[in-house]
């Protein structure tokens, strides 16, 4: 085995050995701490069963990971099919630049959580609450990119457009969209990590179901090793997002496509 | 040949506004005529002014004062007949050699069925020898192939002018020789009006049937309109020795480095 395999598995396994240290001193410093063993035990248990269904409120792990993934999606859709369109606007136009702009500069750094009370009032519904504010959570980074990527488009090809004449539409399709597609998807990208982020605070105050509900819910079971198994849980799930976004967003960069 | 003019810059003025009410005259009652089929190029030393008077003609930038007319019909916006080879060739990079032609083909030949589409396209790659590199991708050809295909496209559309603002200035010597070569069949073969921009006295008398000379800027005109007395096909080896290819040789080289040389460069 090369050596820089070895390092990649041994170095991580030392750090592991460390942090169980760690974590085994702290369990028992504070009673009550649930020690690596039990939590691992507790893991097994959890993964287990994760489709059980006893209703609203008790269900298996799996299906509290697939209703906040509902939401996240469901949320980042929506900010994908406001967001582009605007992003593009604002690149393209000047005006719609200078209109849009200290709107979004003031609504960009507020904590999407401010607009969860809102939304509750608004929409009296816990789904549509996540939802919107995983749309509002999504919604900067898309606009942002979008208008960055279009920005980018150089001189050069829109004088190609020119020449050709192309109409506005050609023009979006043909030049621009294909310089401002990578830029799209690292704001994409930026968004769902924000998202998946933001889901977990967002169902710990809507309550009823989701994997932030579920932590929330074992803290008030005293069931701390279920907090930890969360955390991870939704460590792993974040990373498979990313990778899958980081993946996609590779194959629509044409810089990407095996040619430099 | 026609003695009507095909081409005809009239009396035209550029002024760039500067902000704060300032102003920068680049163009002075610039007076212009063009043949149709003629290769004509336009050398001045840098910031006279040569790329301001192409973009007008190619109608990427307005007229302050004066007209362009392209067989009678003032020029107000960019178009097809009148195609442009950028110096950077601006190949779009995410399309192959043949989807840039194509692209262009598509919109501007609208009447075509896609085997005539194809047909059209081949025809234009196998123009400038590039049938081999069809499928390659903008980044994976080397500088001087990158110009071709930008020559291809641009000769695709069957423009009535071909403007090439310093087509090959970034281009090493041997491989501008060698796009030279190419443009000159080329045109023998299709018999196009070229306006060619160059700062290089050898390429302005090898190419063209005319040179013309720009003064400094600001309010920068034509100095003096050179013509180049010599049948095509050239040859350059023969040239190199040739009475009138020198004496053009060195009027240019008077002018540009005597009459209005620039000291500040
Ligand atoms: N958009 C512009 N605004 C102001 N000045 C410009 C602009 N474009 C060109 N100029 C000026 O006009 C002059 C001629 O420029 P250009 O036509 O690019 O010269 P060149 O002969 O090198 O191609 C230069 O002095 C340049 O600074
Ligand atoms: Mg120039």
């Amino acid at each position: 085995m090369p050596y820089k395999t070895i390092n990649a598995i041994a170095l991580p396994t030392l750090l592991f050995g460390v942090l169980i240290a760690v974590w085994s001193t702290v369990a028992i410093k504070i009673p009550g701490f649930p020690t690596p063993m039990e939590t691992w035990n507790e893991l097994l248990i959890v993964l287990s069963n994760p489709l059980y269904d006893n209703g609203a409120g008790d269900q298996g792990i799996a299906l509290q990971l697939m209703s906040s993934l509902k939401r996240v999606f469901g949320g980042f859709a929506l900010a994908i099919a406001v967001g582009v369109p605007v992003g593009l606007l604002i690149g393209m136009s000047k005006a719609a630049q200078t209109a849009f702009n200290p709107y979004i500069q003031i609504l960009k750094p507020v904590s999407p959580l401010a607009w969860l009370p809102l939304a509750l009032f608004v929409f009296k519904d816990v789904d549509m609450t996540a939802i919107f504010v995983i749309f509002i959570t999504s919604i900067w980074p898309i606009i942002i990119n979008t208008a960055l990527g279009v920005r980018s488009v150089s001189e050069d090809y829109l004088n190609v457009a020119k020449v050709l004449q192309l109409t506005p539409f050609e023009k979006v399709f043909q030049i621009i969209l294909p310089v401002a597609v990578p830029f799209i998807f690292t704001g994409m990208r930026l968004s769902l990590g924000i998202a998946w982020l933001v889901i977990v605070a967002a169902e710990m105050l809507t309550g009823g179901l989701g994997i932030g509900f579920w932590i929330w819910d074992e803290y008030n079971n005293l069931n701390y090793s279920h907090i930890i198994i969360g955390i991870i849980l939704i460590g792993v799930v974040g990373y498979i997002l990313d990778t899958i976004m980081g993946f996609i967003a590779d194959h629509f960069d044409y810089r990407k496509r095996g040619r430099v | 040949m026609s003695t009507k003019p095909f081409l005809n810059i009239d009396h035209v003025d550029k002024i760039f506004p500067l902000g704060k009410g300032k102003e920068y005259v680049a163009l002075r009652d610039v007076k212009l005529e063009i043949r149709e089929n003629e290769i004509v190029s336009i050398i001045g030393h840098s910031g006279c002014g040569k790329s301001t008077i192409l973009n007008l003609i190619a109608g990427l930038d307005t007229i302050t004062k004066g007209v362009i007319l392209l067989e009678d019909r003032e020029i107000n916006a960019p178009g097809p007949e009148r195609a442009v080879v950028f110096q950077n060739h601006s190949l779009l990079p995410w399309l192959s050699v043949y989807q840039n032609i194509e692209m262009a083909v598509k919109k501007v030949r609208s009447d075509l069925n896609p085997k005539e589409v194809r047909d059209h396209v081949i025809r234009y790659i196998d123009l400038v020898n590039l049938d081999h590199a069809k499928d390659k991708y903008p980044a994976e050809i080397s500088g001087g192939m990158k110009q071709r295909v930008g020559i291809a496209r641009a000769l695709s559309i069957e423009p009535k002018v071909l403007l090439m603002d310093e087509p090959f200035g970034a281009l090493d010597s041997l491989t501008r020789a060698n796009l030279q070569d190419h443009l000159m069949r080329i045109q023998m073969q299709t018999g196009n009006t070229v306006i060619i921009i160059t700062h290089d006295v050898d390429e302005a008398v090898l190419l063209s049937d005319r040179v013309i000379m720009m003064t400094n800027g600001p309010e920068a005109t034509i100095g003096e309109i050179l013509e180049v007395n010599l049948p095509h096909p050239r040859e350059r080896l023969t040239l190199q020795h040739n009475e009138e290819y020198l004496q053009c040789r060195g009027a240019i080289v008077e002018f540009l480095y005597s009459k209005f040389a620039k000291h500040d460069e």
